[in-house]
């Protein structure tokens, strides 16, 4: 039975991956951003080094702008002539594709051109990433606040809370997404989105009520009191007109809503962890309670703010 | 069930007893978000006063008719009717500050502070106290509003609704947009103080 499920796995595998071997007829087999100034370039066969290695025979640009073109420092090649590495005088914007063409590389006045862009999957991961870290709703854009102080007091309701609010926003949001795209912009009704986004959070919110409450009881009866202030919180409302203002697609949907949820379950247990100790500490009767709390947010906010800037994909 | 306050008494309690901000710690996210300068704070008070006043108005004149178990849907939806006529007023009107408040004009349909005011009074009570209640409440988040708005723009940039008062910039950090956090903080401690300190003298 392992062996089939084996079988089967490597199958998918390699029908995910044959479509990338395909181009391997191609005299540039592989290429990629190296260190933030560099791009990789593996060929099929070796080729000529004095023409490789002649940094007046590369253009390189932005697919934005092709007027502007980026000046390449010096090529790189491996001692098999199969690879080269493009340094460039500045870093390069990585978000960007960046399209390559290299003269003379084959045969004397031909020409060799292809694109380097970063992976798809590592885009959706960086938007998974911005959401959480960079962007973090509650600490950098001040957002949900209410709930937030509300339910970060003990740890066991942080989770409960978090995880019940990341549940029904990736759901909402993607309802939201199917409204946008299929009703709201074929029929120009783009004014209703307030009414229809908040509308589509009450029916969530409802729904996964009813279902919890007769599928699972037990749950139910320990996330249940969270789903009434999930409707409170303005990153619900938030996510769904982030995502139409950027015209997101399905996949950029779900990872901003994922990030949005996992980022509002990181800053409340985070939160929580701190005000279980300041239980414990002596604090002056002027700041007990919301007035301290709303300190420590601000110095998380400050923590915060040393993620902006961060790439990694 | 009919109030027993007069109107003047109504709006007194929003802007003091029951500030919205210092008071029952409801919608914070503006209070920290937006605060930077006094114009801004002015500018979403308007807004929410506007939500405030005419979705209490609504839901009590229709209080008879909504039936209990839907009422918070359509709360909501009274909300959101209002908030869209805002947004669409001030995005065309006064494209500037709509630009600057970003989001936040969109996010006042998810303010505690208004559903909380419909359950709690609107639904229950007359059209008129409803209207002045909504007032009360409007007026007190704008007054806690400006209230940071007028600390942060003093300290941090040195000017007062755009005007140049101490001509030098004291704290730039108050600016910085994670100040609000402290600021809120400090105010509140600040509240808090003068309270222990008239309760103390009070039984002195």
């Amino acid at each position: 039975m392992k062996n089939i499920m084996t079988r089967h796995f490597l199958t998918l595998l390699l029908l995910f991956v044959l479509p990338g071997l395909a181009q391997g007829q191609e005299l540039v087999m592989d290429k990629g951003f190296g260190a933030d100034n560099e791009i990789i370039v593996t060929f099929s066969q070796a080729v000529d080094q004095d023409e490789a290695a002649n940094t007046a025979n590369y253009t390189v640009y932005e697919e934005p702008d092709p007027d502007i073109r980026l000046q390449v420092k010096e090529v790189i090649l491996a001692s098999d002539q199969k690879s080269a590495s493009l340094l460039f005088s500045e870093p390069l914007n990585t978000t960007q594709t960046h399209v390559v063409t290299i003269a003379n590389l084959v045969a004397p006045q031909s020409q060799t051109t292809f694109s380097v862009a970063k992976s798809y999957l590592g885009y959706l991961l960086g938007i998974l990433v911005s959401a959480m870290l960079i962007n973090n709703f509650v600490f950098t854009k001040y957002l949900g606040l209410c709930v937030f102080f509300g339910t970060s007091k003990r740890k066991d309701t942080a989770k409960g809370m978090g995880i019940t609010f990341t549940i029904v926003i990736v759901v909402s949001a993607i309802m939201s997404w199917f409204f946008y795209q299929f009703i709201l912009k074929p029929f120009d009704l783009n004014f209703l989105q307030i009414v229809i986004f908040i509308g589509l959070v009450s029916l969530t919110v409802q729904a996964v009520d009813t279902v919890l409450r007769k599928v699972n009881p037990a749950l139910f009866n320990s996330f249940g009191v969270f789903l009434v202030l999930v409707i409170a919180n303005c990153v619900i409302i938030a996510v769904p007109l982030i995502l139409a203002d950027n015209e997101y697609n399905f996949f950029e949907t779900f990872m901003l809503s994922l990030g949005a949820g996992g980022g509002f379950l990181l800053a409340l247990y985070l939160m929580s962890s701190v005000r279980e100790r300041m239980d414990l500490a002596n604090i002056p009767p002027t700041f007990k309670g919301v007035p301290i709390a709303f300190i420590v947010a601000g110095q998380f906010a400050l923590a915060f703010l040393g993620f902006s800037g961060l790439q990694i994909f | 069930m009919a109030t027993d306050k007069s109107n003047i008494q109504l709006v007194v309690n929003g802007i003091l007893n029951e500030n919205p901000i210092f008071r029952l710690v409801l919608s914070m996210c503006p209070a920290v978000g937006i605060s930077t300068t006094m114009m801004n704070g002015l500018m979403l008070g308007v807004a929410v006063l506007f939500v405030q006043v005419f979705s209490s108005v609504t839901i009590s004149i229709f209080k008879n008719v909504i039936h209990p178990r839907i009422r918070i849907p359509t709360y909501t939806l009274a909300i959101a009717t209002w908030v869209t006529v805002i947004d669409l007023v001030l995005a065309a009107y006064m494209p500037e500050a709509y630009a600057k408040m970003g989001i936040f004009v969109k996010l006042i349909v998810a303010f505690a502070i208004i559903t909380m005011r419909l359950e709690m009074f609107a639904c229950k009570e007359s059209v008129n106290a409803s209207f002045w209640d909504g007032i009360g409440m409007g007026l007190g988040f704008m007054a806690g509003m400006m209230a940071i708005g007028f600390l942060r723009e003093l300290l941090g940039l040195g000017t007062l609704m755009g005007y140049d008062i101490l001509g030098f910039k004291p704290l730039l950090f108050f600016v910085l947009p994670c100040a609000g956090f402290f600021v809120v903080g400090l105010m509140m401690a600040f509240f808090n103080y003068i309270e222990i300190a008239y309760k103390k003298a009070k039984r002195a």
